[in-house]
């Protein structure tokens, strides 16, 4: 929709060029969420477009993703045949309620900005061990976990002005075996819970849990759990983390999250074929 | 640093355009300012697609990309796909299997649709998920991308009954059809055009005190600001009927009480949407806060705060219950006293919103005569007519209401709640005034169906012969009364009509609340009825060992029986035709086939299936008149002229093939028009199910009389006898001799012989229409979700005008019913306020959520209904929630009597596997 209170749209060639920051400013990515609602406390569009951010990156150390990226260049993305966790990329681009036209302009950056609980993108980066590189206004950029990003509904660690600028998966990571699984009170709709497991070589599980709450929760178990350990970690999530909303109940949701988790854990407890 | 994208050069379908965007610009509004209006708008959000456009050769959802980005790049819109008489394929496909109904959706699918690969194609849900449509239930939309032809050929003299294609089918493909807001920039009547935004409450109930506009004055740009002072204070109702006495007039077009969260407080016209938004923030309101209440029990206990003290012209009503409606035939005590069992349960159904694609608007503007005229989105032009003249107090040949094509209406455009505030703007400014609802004011500040409790209980012999019903409803009408009371009647009246039972008693209150006003809604209170008395009908088999189907064919109404409710006064209802039991052994024969889809691997899935049955009264007990003209004009075409308006429902299409079958010509050597106060005859509007009863009559009838009067002048012309003239595609044969019709009308006209009828119907005796739905599914016990298998549904609907459009519309009403079952919920907070007030947080069905379904027709012709056919595109809701909560129940075990039926709020209930 048009947002009729801007007043200012700058398209810098570097970040740098920002360099003062205040209320009324916002970064523009792909726009999707931007344009999606009235936003009438902005007057000024900082258009991240011209910076010429490289979208995917491939190295021996993994894979850095441009938070200037789209969603459909993910989707899209062929990597190393090591790279056992890539079936995930396609699998979290499906979990997105938004349609493959969204994927054309939304971006992997902008969707962890905006941090809500059911953000495919953040599920897949913090299931992949991602590490977000900001960039304050000021001072020397930052890395943070994906999973500690995002703080909350709608809320993360970003500063005023302060920009995501990439998103690391390192190799280890994307080498892992990976079990996926996701439901939605909608069919292909906004996820109530979207859990995704990743073993390593030497049996340990990561599970993370999002969509269900209000922050990826993240149970790391050095070795492969049994089914009443990994209930019993489920359980242990404080209830306060467990998001309701139009999407679906916290009861369900974590109803949902404790089902998933037996699932992944079992799938993931097969020996590899 | 600061680029400022002064000129944008981009392409738009082919033609280089020149134009600055303003700075927060979406690509959608841009592109209809330079005149590409085949770009719609459904949500603004990117959540519908309606706005789909290919930007660089991509598909993107317009309203999200930045007006900017789209310099020096190429867009396509749907008006660049293909053009009339050049389609591209894709268009010829949704014309050929007519894959949209209103269209509003259309330019969207079919940019959406004409970008897939092979591989999207063959997976549609997730291909279309980013594109919703409201009317089809998506049944036709994959049969257009499929490629299958479902149109038939239009024959002169065969055109009724054939599947013909909707008259402006290639204007909607192509995105030339012009809705209410497709006004080119350099349309003369709006130069001047102002746009109004309306301020709306933050209480949900709350005097205002004071409203400080100083600021928002001082806002260049701001024309005039309105707030309760400066209206006619003139009490109306915004619901539309042709009695105007069955809705209270408790409202002001502004109102110094506010009694819900998003009732207008004022309302602001400006040189630009931005310039009023802008304004509309700056205006400072100081409220007093009363109290609210939005339970409608709570509401109607005697301490309750009183939301309309409306002095003694509501005579009857006391504090917040508005109507209150009592019957009984025989005697439920005595009925329950003779039963083996008794099924007592309370059911409740929920609030929603009709989400017709195209939002609520209109555009007023003054000629130099001084008349004012509303382009509107409505189902009842003639009547907002009315209402506009009596708000005004202005005559009735000063006001003139029309319709372009109405994208979607499902009743909530039985409303007036846009007309009057630009009319009242357009008075006051001496100019154009347009206003365009939001989506969000979809859900906040339009009508909802009300939401209903009914408590049932049923009694019944060993056999399952039931022995009493008594039903009381407490219907939540929000904080304005429009279709309340007629709502309530609708929730007494069908759904105990359709079971032979010689004691029934019902209790109906419908009871202000501080909430978003209950309106008008395909199945008006029957819906919400039919769904407890289903539902209840199955527990009291289940109780009895009695199989659902023999419960029913043992107690449904049947030809000779009285057709009566709960109340014993005469009736202008009658059996035009039965075929309620054909739709049901249609329904067992085609759930016993197997068919559908297999039930999911794995001992969580628990399979089930379920029917209901429903009841219509084919058109309002109120009354309901509709007229219509017809003329043979000089080239021997036909002029048919109808009030009723055309929103998706398929009347222009089948009133033209009515009108053909009379003629004995083919549907397009008639041209229409509709909707039009000015150039059609009045009809009290398209809602009710009288599209086909009321208005296709008084085309029946009219056509009628044109044939006798061209037949009548064609014997005199030639001296044949009358006996052996007949109508033959376009010339009167007469014996051996053949009279081109534009021969007849030279030589008619040169004598004075006017070739013209009019004619007017009006609806009694009303028939009665059946319809019955049947689903097999399977509910995860974990997860809770729901899978439809197989769905199949029986329609006695009379004659098939258009076997096609009679098809989509059952297709659209099953989706609707579907959405209602098992995906939509309007959710309150503790304050009032809407909490998921988008598509994205308020979910119709999408693509993904919509099986197709089996559609079987009863083999019936109607003696009341114009040419055999009854109403078909409302009732066909009213079976689809309570078979889907019965099949639900049946595959659970587990009885879920409050809708909706989501997976978080029945995983709790549903026991381990069986």
């Amino acid at each position: 929709m048009d947002l009729h209170t801007i007043r200012e749209l700058r398209r810098p060639i570097s970040a740098g060029s920002i360099d003062e920051w205040r209320g009324g400013y916002a970064w523009l990515a792909g726009g999707t969420w931007l344009f999606s609602e009235p936003q009438p406390a902005l007057d000024t569009l900082i258009d991240l477009g011209g910076l010429g951010w490289p979208a995917l990156e491939v190295s021996a150390d993994g894979l850095t993703i441009g938070a200037t990226c789209r969603v459909v260049d993910l989707h899209r993305f062929a990597g190393p045949a090591e790279w056992h966790a890539l079936p995930l990329f396609r699998a979290c681009c499906d979990a997105f309620l938004a349609s493959f036209k969204i994927w054309n302009a939304a971006t992997v950056g902008g969707n962890l900005c905006m941090s809500l609980p059911a953000g495919p993108m953040i599920s897949l980066t913090a299931a992949l061990e991602g590490f977000c590189t900001l960039w304050p206004r000021h001072g020397a950029p930052r890395e943070v976990p994906v999973a500690d990003f995002v703080a909350g509904n709608h809320a993360n660690v970003l500063g005023a002005g302060e920009l995501l600028r990439s998103i690391h998966l390192p190799a280890s990571a994307l080498r892992k075996r990976a079990a996926f699984r996701h439901a939605s009170l909608t069919k292909l709709g906004r996820s109530a819970a979207l859990l995704i497991g990743t073993r390593d070589a030497e049996g340990g599980l990561l599970l993370t849990i999002t969509a269900a709450t209000d922050r990826p929760v993240q149970l790391r178990f050095n070795a492969m759990p049994g089914v009443a350990e990994m209930r019993g970690a489920v359980e242990c999530i404080a209830e306060a983390r467990w998001f309701g909303d139009e999407h679906g109940s916290a009861a369900y949701k974590r109803h949902l999250a404790l089902h998933f988790a037996e699932e992944i854990r079992a799938e993931l407890e097969v020996a590899s074929p | 640093m600061n680029h400022d994208p002064a000129i944008t050069s981009c392409s738009i379908d082919g033609r280089a355009v020149f134009a600055a965007p303003k700075l927060g610009q979406c690509l959608r509004t841009f592109l209809r300012e330079q005149g590409a209006l085949g770009i719609k708008k459904g949500c603004d959000a990117g959540d519908c697609g309606a706005c789909t456009v290919w930007l660089d050769g991509e598909p993107v959802h317009s309203c999200l990309v930045p007006a900017f980005r789209a310099t020096g790049g190429e867009v396509t819109t749907i008006e660049g796909l293909g053009q009339p008489g050049a389609l591209h394929e894709m268009q010829r496909r949704f014309l050929d299997a007519q894959g949209f109904q209103c269209g509003f959706c259309t330019a969207g699918m079919i940019m959406t649709a004409a970008a897939l690969d092979e591989a999207q194609r063959a997976d549609l849900p997730h291909a279309l998920k980013g594109n919703l449509c409201r009317c089809t239930g998506y049944r036709a939309v994959a049969d257009a991308i499929g490629g299958s032809v479902e149109a038939q050929e239009d024959v002169a003299g065969q055109a009724c009954g054939a599947s013909l294609r909707n008259p402006f089918g290639e204007a909607i493909v192509t995105g030339h059809a012009r809705y209410t807001m497709d006004l080119s920039a350099d349309e003369p009547t709006l130069e001047g055009l102002l746009h109004l935004k309306v301020l709306r409450a933050e209480h949900a109930h709350a005097r205002i005190a004071r409203i400080d506009r100083t600021r928002a004055e001082a806002l260049p740009g701001v024309v005039a600001i309105f707030t309760w002072e400066d209206v006619p204070r003139r009490l109306y109702s915004t619901a539309t009927h042709e009695d105007h006495l069955v809705d209270p007039d408790d409202s002001y077009i502004l109102d110094n009480v506010v009694r819900f969260r998003g009732q207008r407080v004022a309302a602001v016209v400006a040189e630009s949407e931005a310039i009023a938004e802008a304004a509309c923030r700056l205006l400072v309101v100081e409220y007093e806060i009363l109290p609210a209440v939005f339970d409608p029990e709570a509401a109607m206990r005697p301490d309750a705060p009183v939301l309309h003290d409306k002095g003694p012209a509501t005579l009857g009503s006391r504090g917040n219950i508005y109507a209150e409606i009592h019957g009984e035939v025989g005697s439920v005590a005595d009925g329950f006293a003779a039963a083996d069992a008794v099924h007592e349960r309370t059911y409740s159904t929920s609030r929603v919103q009709h989400v017709h694609l195209e939002t609520h608007g209109s555009i007023a503007w003054r000629d130099e005569a001084g008349r004012v005229h509303v382009r509107t989105s409505s189902q009842a032009p003639f009547i907002v007519q009315q209402k506009l003249c009596h708000l005004f107090a202005l005559p009735a040949r000063a006001v003139h209401v029309f319709t372009e094509r109405v994208g979607g209406g499902f009743g909530g455009k039985q409303e007036m709640i846009t007309e009057d505030l630009c009319v009242l703007a357009t008075l006051a400014t001496g100019r154009p005034v347009k206003w365009e609802y939001t989506r969000q004011e979809q859900f906040t500040a339009a009508t909802t169906r009300h939401q209903m409790t009914t408590r049932v209980k049923l009694g019944a012999t060993r056999d399952g012969t039931l022995t009493a019903i008594e039903v009381r409803v407490v219907s939540n009408t929000g904080a304005y009364g429009g279709h309340a009371g007629e709502t309530l009647a609708a929730s007494l009246g069908g759904p105990l009509t359709a079971y032979r039972c010689a004691n029934k008693k019902a209790d109906g209150y419908a009871v202000y609340t501080n909430l978003v006003p209950g309106g008008g809604f395909r199945g008006y209170g029957s819906s919400q009825t039919t769904f407890a008395i289903e539902c209840a009908i199955d527990e009291l088999a289940i109780k009895l060992g009695v199989h659902k189907f023999t419960i029913r064919r043992k107690n449904m109404i049947r030809p000779g029986d009285w057709i009566e409710s709960v109340w014993s006064d005469p009736s202008d209802v009658d059996f035009g035709s039965y075929g309620l039991d054909q739709c049901m052994d249609n329904v067992e024969s085609a759930l016993a086939s197997g068919r559908g889809a297999a039930k999911p691997a794995g001992e969580a899935w628990l399979e089930g299936t379920g029917i209901a049955l429903a009841m219509l009264e084919c058109g309002p007990p109120t009354e309901h008149r509709s007229g219509a003209e017809m003329r043979l004009v000089s080239d021997g075409r036909y002029h048919l002229a109808v009030g009723s308006t055309e929103m998706g429902n398929g009347s222009v299409t089948s009133h033209r093939q009515i009108a053909a079958e009379l003629l004995d010509c083919a549907a397009g050597q008639i041209d229409i028009i509709n909707a039009d106060t000015d150039r059609a005859p009045y009809d009290t509007g398209t809602f009710a199910s009288t599209g086909t009863v009321v208005a296709g009559q008084a085309v029946a009838l009219t056509a009628a009389a044109l044939r006798e009067n061209l037949l009548g002048y064609a014997s005199h012309h030639t001296g044949a006898e009358r006996a052996v003239c007949r109508l033959e595609s376009d010339a009167v044969l007469c014996g051996d001799r053949r009279v081109r019709l534009a021969e007849l009308y030279a030589a008619g006209s040169a004598e004075g012989h006017r070739f013209e009828a009019k004619r007017k119907a009006y609806l009694s005796p009303r028939t009665v229409a059946f319809n019955v739905h049947g689903v097999r599914l399977a509910v995860h016990r974990v997860t809770a979700e729901v899978r439809i298998l197989h769905s199949v549904h029986g329609a006695d609907i009379g004659r098939l005008i258009n076997p096609m459009q009679c098809r989509g519309q059952i297709d659209g009403a099953i989706g609707m019913g579907i959405g209602w079952a098992l995906t939509e919920n309007m959710i309150h907070d503790d304050g009032g306020a809407v909490v998921n007030p988008s598509l994205r947080n308020y979910r119709i069905p999408a693509f993904a959520d919509v099986p197709p379904s089996e559609v079987y027709f009863a083999d019936t012709h109607d003696r009341i209904g114009p040419l055999g056919a009854k109403s078909q595109g409302e009732c066909a809701i009213n079976p689809v929630a309570p078979a889907i909560a019965n099949a639900i129940a049946d595959a659970t075990g587990v009885r879920f009597a409050h809708l909706p039926l989501t997976p978080d709020r029945i995983f709790a209930d549903l026991g381990p596997a069986r």
